[in-house]
């Protein structure tokens, strides 16, 4: 028999047993849109987290107070227990440093707003002149601080897209003085909105030159001292550089945590790519389900024509004719299983994404090469042994079978 | 020459713990050509001898000689070889598959042969004219009479030229109007010179063939060849 023959005869009987045939692609198509949607959401968070982090700026290295790194024994530490504090001297020191492009002192806090008898819970971050560039902000208004005004305890404020319309309205806010705790700052600036930034809205902030936040919170240290290496490659030594200069500043004691942006990225990417992988192997065992639904769907099949299968024996039909016949239409099955549950699968990506516009849930192609492949393999395997049962039935007793 | 040469064939049935002899030491030679009808009650040994003859079925001692060749010790690939090219099958309950159509259930054996798609259309629709079926080419088996129905069969029987038909009760399931229509045709492709071996249990029926072996407990209790 021709391949095509075969592959005629398998879809004529895949059409003449409708019913069948419709149970058997949907099992299957819901197996592999099952793994489409579900892998969809797990890479759509991994994505969303990495870019959210991306955002923050790039070639970035983060400076927290404290250690969290084990270290040896050194004997500073019996003597002098307590981190000293990142201050803006250090943030200075550090920019001085060959790998380093520039730096961002950042001290936060909360405080109320107030404009016109309107008032409003805002984040306060306290930043130098360079903190627009390296967070790769833009204004929609007016001017960020100068490096004199930043260096100062000026009162100049740059504010937040959110800010602007919940206080001033229709108003310009340019040149307002706003009330920030008991003082008063001169709006100068607002900035473009942005959408998301990791952990705080950039469209919520009122930015205030940093001596000036530390003077209304009192204190005179910093929470993150961003950095900005000179490039890529550079990444690594400014690293080290900014450890060496803050363990000089710090009488030889290594008591600030150095991270860089990209290994937090990829320990991100690694853990939320693990969980995508997860996902795709619980997603798999309706695969596996729907398999072996082909097997028992394909054995009530040889049952029920077991007379047509005699004849076929009769007509002179070798063994492996009947076999190869039964295969292709299990393997036409989970075709189109595979195939229908593809198309809702990626239907059901894209109701994810218009019901959640943040979450990038388009399925990797691993995993719908992956669904697809393992559609197939399953239909086929387990299409094995019912074929082989159809194709060594004696013709005798088959036959006599109607 | 003969077609069919039986010596010494033994075909048992274990059923439970005793053994059943459908068929002892039976010797049988059918020349090319010939209309032998195989009679006898049910349980006699008929059927089994049409399934040794059409090679369904393996004997347990005993030779079978089709065309001159030891066809026994073939591999059930070749024996479906020699089926598919040399013998033809006509069964009682027809044996159509419901979902093709007539065209295409006489198509059956050419698709099984590989015979190129071009050629297979000429020899059906050539089929189909032969045996009074050219209107009923896109019917479905339950939209076909009982006597279209063996129609359809007998032209699926005959599609690849056999040597030998083989026909188990072909009239059983058809009124005698129609059975007796089916007979003619089939006598027709004997006159022909294509070899028909018919299985009945009607005497009636048997009597039409140049040749009567009668069959009782799996023994031949009557041959009437000259």
């Amino acid at each position: 028999m021709m391949p095509s023959d075969t592959l005629r005869f398998a879809a004529r009987a895949a059409v003449g047993y409708p019913l069948r045939t419709f149970l058997m692609v949907l099992a299957m198509s819901i197996g592999v849109a099952a793994v489409v949607v579900l892998t969809a959401l797990g890479d759509g968070a991994r994505r969303y987290v990495v870019d959210e982090f991306s955002a923050l700026g790039s070639n970035l290295i983060i400076v927290l107070p404290g250690r969290s790194e084990t270290g040896g024994f050194n004997p500073a530490n019996v003597i002098t227990g307590t981190p000293r504090d990142l201050t803006v001297a250090d943030a200075q020191a550090i920019t001085r440093a060959p790998a380093v492009l520039r730096t961002a002192p950042l001290t936060i806090g909360t405080s109320e707003a107030t404009y016109g008898g309107k008032l409003r819970d805002v984040t306060v971050v306290g930043a130098t002149a360079d903190y627009l560039k390296l967070r790769r902000m833009e204004l929609a208004q007016g001017r960020f601080f100068s490096a004199e005004e930043s260096s100062g305890t000026t009162a100049v404020a740059v504010i937040g897209t959110k800010i602007q319309s919940e206080l001033f309205g229709v108003e310009p806010a340019i040149g307002r003085v706003l009330r920030v705790g008991d003082r008063r700052f001169r709006v100068i600036g607002v900035l473009a909105q942005s959408g998301q930034g990791l952990g705080m809205n950039p469209d919520e902030v009122v930015i205030l030159p940093v001596a000036a936040a530390q003077a209304m919170f009192n204190t005179n240290t910093l929470f993150r001292i961003l950095v900005e290496a000179r490039g890529r490659a550079a990444i690594e030594e400014a690293r080290t550089q900014t450890r060496e200069i803050l363990k000089a500043r710090h009488d030889g004691e290594e008591d600030v945590t150095v991270i860089t942006q990209d290994a937090v990225l990829a320990t991100f990417d690694r853990i939320l790519g693990t969980l995508t992988y997860g996902v795709a192997g619980i997603a798999a065992i309706s695969l596996a389900v729907a398999g072996i639904l082909v097997m028992n769907v394909m054995l009530v099949a040889v049952a029920q024509r077991t007379g047509e299968i005699g004849l076929l024996k009769a007509l002179g039909a070798p063994g492996a004719t009947i076999r190869n016949a039964f295969l292709a239409e299990a393997a036409l099955l989970s075709a189109s299983g595979a195939l229908v549950g593809y198309a809702l699968g990626q239907a059901g990506a894209f109701l994810l994404r218009s019901a959640l516009p943040a979450l990038p849930a388009y399925p990797p192609d691993w995993a719908v090469v992956a669904a697809l492949a393992t559609a197939l393999a399953t239909g086929l395997l387990f299409g094995v042994m019912p074929a082989r049962r159809a194709a060594r039935l004696d013709p005798v007793t088959a036959l006599a079978k109607r | 020459m003969n077609l069919i040469e039986l010596s010494g064939i033994e075909r048992v049935f274990t059923l439970g713990d005793s053994a059943v002899h459908a068929l002892r030491s039976l010797d049988l030679a059918l020349a090319a050509g010939e209309y032998v009808a195989i009679m006898g009650p049910s349980g006699s040994g008929k059927s089994t001898l049409l399934n040794l003859i059409g090679l369904l079925d393996r004997p347990d001692a005993g030779t079978y000689r089709f065309e001159d060749r030891d066809v026994t010790t073939l591999t059930a690939d070749e024996q479906a070889r020699v089926r598919r090219e040399r013998i033809g099958f006509v069964f009682q309950s027809f044996h159509l598959v419901p979902r093709l159509t007539a065209a295409e259930n006489i198509a059956l054996p050419l698709m099984l042969a590989g015979v190129d798609p071009a050629e297979r259309v000429e020899r059906v629709k050539q089929a189909l004219a032969d045996f009074g079926l050219a209107d009923r080419a896109d019917h479905r088996p339950d939209q076909l009479s009982g006597g279209q129905r063996q129609r359809v069969a007998i032209a699926r029987a005959t599609i690849m030229r056999p040597a030998l038909i083989l026909a188990d009760e072909p009239t059983g399931n058809l009124d005698r109007a129609t059975g007796e229509e089916v007979m003619r045709l089939l006598e027709v492709l004997n006159a022909n010179g294509v070899t028909l071996v018919v299985v009945t249990h009607d005497g009636a029926l048997g009597a039409r063939a140049r040749r009567q072996v009668g069959m009782e407990d799996g023994r031949k209790v009557q041959d009437n060849s000259s």
